[in-house]
């Protein structure tokens, strides 16, 4: 192999190299490896997913509002980024299987979770906020790159059961520096694991730039492991969608995993708890905030004369409604009792930790006497 | 009953827990065609396939994390690590995904994974090769620690560790890899002790030696030589690190009032040091001595021409029974020699 250029990473042109059905400013243009896995989306579905984002952010706004009331100690926002996890998420079978990161709240909302399943961890009352086998949704990991290998394993499982499913994983830009990604996709190669590794490049990992992660971008990486990948424009959901469709028909089919890089933004702090102000620049918000995905959307249904006012209200009615019923499950929510920390350690009794959970009741008891 | 050496006791149990469910796979760095660098897995890839004894590529982060994936799947997966010093790249997999799982999800998703780990010193290895990792594993809740010292019980445990559905570390101390013994490969397990038990296995007067793994021979050998002394030694082989069975450890030191652990791994936050601070609770009454500990010093493993200078060995232990024996021992010389 003869010495290559390696691309240097230019956030700002590079983002026009991106693979995409809907530019910024709503237009509709042709694009020859995704109109295909869309043909069937006509200005209903179109307005579905319209809908679907705009719940996600009044939920991800819920989020927000109750950690600053002290109803939450932390929330991973997600703004922004409503067309990645949105497009991304429909575009699922119901039983294929995801293993997110902690951001993940729009492919929890696609997979027809409930109200309190958004806020039950970040309250800290569960470790894991719904039923996994329910949502087919793995526990939202916190261990950056961790859930990768997990959904390896998972479609290794699949391809051992010859079922028709595919597994799907969701991480960061930063979490491709992580080892446990790289161990993920050598695995995922070598056995021809129906797994779709979906990147979404929201440029930054806390404060850290995607360019200290990579000098390459991010879905050029991929094909080094002997996977196909697509860069998708993050913030197009009609384009997420098609990658989405495209990448899942490629592991379905037998064909191995496949790889997204979604480039989209983080447009709030990383998490409650963080200060995007220190780091990132107005403009560069600026910048973003022209490529907001749900304003896309709108645009391009207005031009085609496909949304009304009355459409519009309705969904944010729908979006009120969605945010008190979560605030209404964060707040009713009943701690468990002390004893319950012991509770599922282990699947089978350890005689140990059964020592450990009768001193701790006795010490209890000791104040029901007083 | 069959003559077999701890190896192929492992190897057949390997093969009965992979026929009595289908959902048992293997996974490690040359565990196929090989049969693994210590031959534990030998004939089983020709036996059941690729799908079920499968050749990963070499990254233990990834072999731990995809056996969580197939752990998700329903599956039972039993990971070969090659050596016990390699099992570090893997830590973050084994104590934040594998422990906690079951924990996080109440209840909901099982982690039924085995660890299997060639242990520990003694065999004249290169560097890394020869750790004792165990108190790392110990220490985290979710895991069950479990370390054999015989081919009969080896065969057991591991079928028991298998059908468990919690993550077991599973400990094979490498140096007693070719240690023969009878194994009962009829038996049905239902009636083997379970695995979180330990078993005194020479009853004795004077003082009890606690240990597990390859030194519970070393602890035979001295309590054999201790006989001669006139000094009853029993020897418990604790076969359980996690949970430790308190039961059969605090009746035998009600009975004998004085307590010595031994254990290759270094001393610091180590298992002993675990072991004694329980019975001191549990039975310090019945204590007549401060129970002594011999263990690895707290250094790196050393070069394989001093791991002999660092490995308890059997006048170690009879130094330490002197010791809490109230007989003259290193301590006292070394007191008296102050004088
Ligand atoms: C192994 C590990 N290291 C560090 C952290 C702390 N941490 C939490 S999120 C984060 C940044 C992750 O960035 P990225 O992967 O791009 O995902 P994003 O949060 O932007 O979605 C860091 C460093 C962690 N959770 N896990």
């Amino acid at each position: 192999m003869s010495p290559q250029n390696t691309p240097i990473i230019d956030t700002e042109n590079d983002l026009e190299l991106t693979e995409r059905i809907i530019a910024p400013d709503g237009r509709r243009m042709p694009n020859p490896q995704l109109d295909r896995h869309v043909q069937d989306i006509d200005f209903d579905a179109l307005r579905d997913l319209h809908r679907d984002m705009v719940v996600l952010r009044r939920i991800d706004a819920e989020g927000i509002a109750l950690q600053r009331q002290g109803q939450l100690g932390l929330w991973a926002p997600c703004n922004g980024q409503e067309a990645a996890q949105i497009g991304t998420g429909r575009a699922l079978e119901a039983r294929d299987f995801v293993f997110p990161s902690y951001r993940e709240t729009g492919v929890m909302y696609s997979r027809g979770a409930k109200p309190a399943d958004y806020v039950r961890m970040w309250r800290g009352e569960e470790g894991a906020a719904y039923d996994p086998a329910e949502l087919r949704i793995a526990p939202l990991q916190i261990i950056i790159g961790a859930q990768t290998l997990h959904a390896v394993g998972y479609a290794m499982g699949i391809r051992f059961d010859e079922a028709d499913e595919v597994a799907v994983t969701y991480f960061g830009d930063g979490a491709t520096s992580q080892g446990d990604v790289n161990e993920a996709m050598v695995f995922a190669a070598s056995y021809g694991a129906p797994v779709v590794f979906v990147c979404q490049n929201n440029h930054w990992a806390i404060s850290e730039p995607v360019g200290l992660q990579s000098q390459f971008p991010l879905a050029g990486r991929a094909p080094g492991f002997g996977i196909p990948s697509m860069r998708v424009d993050g913030n197009d959901v009609l384009a997420c969608v098609a990658a989405m469709r495209w990448a899942l028909d490629h592991a379905r089919s037998g064909k191995g995993p496949a790889y997204l890089e979604l480039v989209t933004y983080r447009m709030g702090p990383h998490t409650t708890a963080d200060d995007p102000k220190r780091y990132r620049s107005d403009e560069e918000l600026e910048q973003w905030r022209r490529r907001d995905p749900i304003s896309r959307l709108e645009a391009h249904l207005r031009a085609a004369g496909e949304l009304t006012d009355e459409h519009l209200a309705s969904v944010q009615a729908q979006a009120d409604e969605m945010a008190r019923e979560m605030r209404a499950a964060c707040l009713g929510m009943i701690t468990r009792p002390a004893m319950a920390v012991f509770d599922r350690v282990y699947a089978e009794p350890h005689s140990g930790l059964e020592r450990e959970r009768d001193e701790y009741a006795a010490y209890l008891a000791t104040f029901e006497e007083a | 009953m069959t003559q077999m050496t701890l190896g192929k006791a492992l190897n057949a149990g390997l093969r009965q827990a992979m026929q009595d469910d289908d959902k048992v796979v293997l996974m490690g760095e040359d565990i196929g065609t090989l049969g693994g660098v210590f031959r534990i897995t030998d004939g089983l890839l020709d036996e059941f396939g690729a799908k079920r004894v499968i050749d990963t590529p070499l990254a233990e982060s990834g072999i731990v994390g995809t056996a969580v994936g197939l752990a998700f799947r329903g599956y039972r997966p039993v990971i070969e690590i090659q050596f016990d010093g390699f099992i570090y790249p893997a830590f973050d997999q084994i104590v934040s995904q594998v422990a906690k799982l079951h924990y996080r999800t109440q209840g909901r998703v099982k982690m039924p994974i085995t660890i299997r780990v060639p242990w520990a010193g003694g065999i004249g290895a290169a560097e890394h090769h020869s750790e004792s990792p165990e108190a790392y594993f110990v220490h985290t809740a979710g895991l069950r620690v479990i370390a054999v010292s015989d081919p009969q019980d080896a065969y057991r445990c591991l079928r028991q560790a298998i059908a468990s559905d919690d993550p077991v570390l599973f400990f094979e101390p490498k140096r007693l890899y070719h240690h023969k013994g009878e194994v009962d490969l009829e038996a049905p397990l239902a009636d083997a002790p379970p695995m979180g038990l330990a078993r005194v296995v020479r009853a004795g007067t004077d003082a009890t030696i606690i240990t597990y793994g390859a030194m519970v021979r070393t602890a035979l050998d001295a309590a054999a030589a201790a006989e001669d002394e006139g000094i009853s030694l029993e020897v418990i082989d604790l076969r359980s690190l996690s949970p430790v069975d308190y039961e059969t450890v605090s009746a035998s030191v009600r009975r004998t009032g004085r307590v010595v652990v031994a254990h290759e791994a270094s001393r610091e936050a180590g298992v002993g040091a675990e072991i004694i601070a329980s019975i001191t609770e549990f039975c310090f009454e019945y204590l007549e001595a401060a129970p002594v500990r011999v263990t690895g010093h707290d250094i790196p493993y050393p070069p394989a021409k001093l791991e002999k200078f660092h490995l308890p060995d059997l006048d170690r232990i009879l130094d330490a029974v002197d010791r809490v024996m109230d007989r003259p021992n290193s301590l006292s010389a070394a007191k008296e020699a102050q004088q």
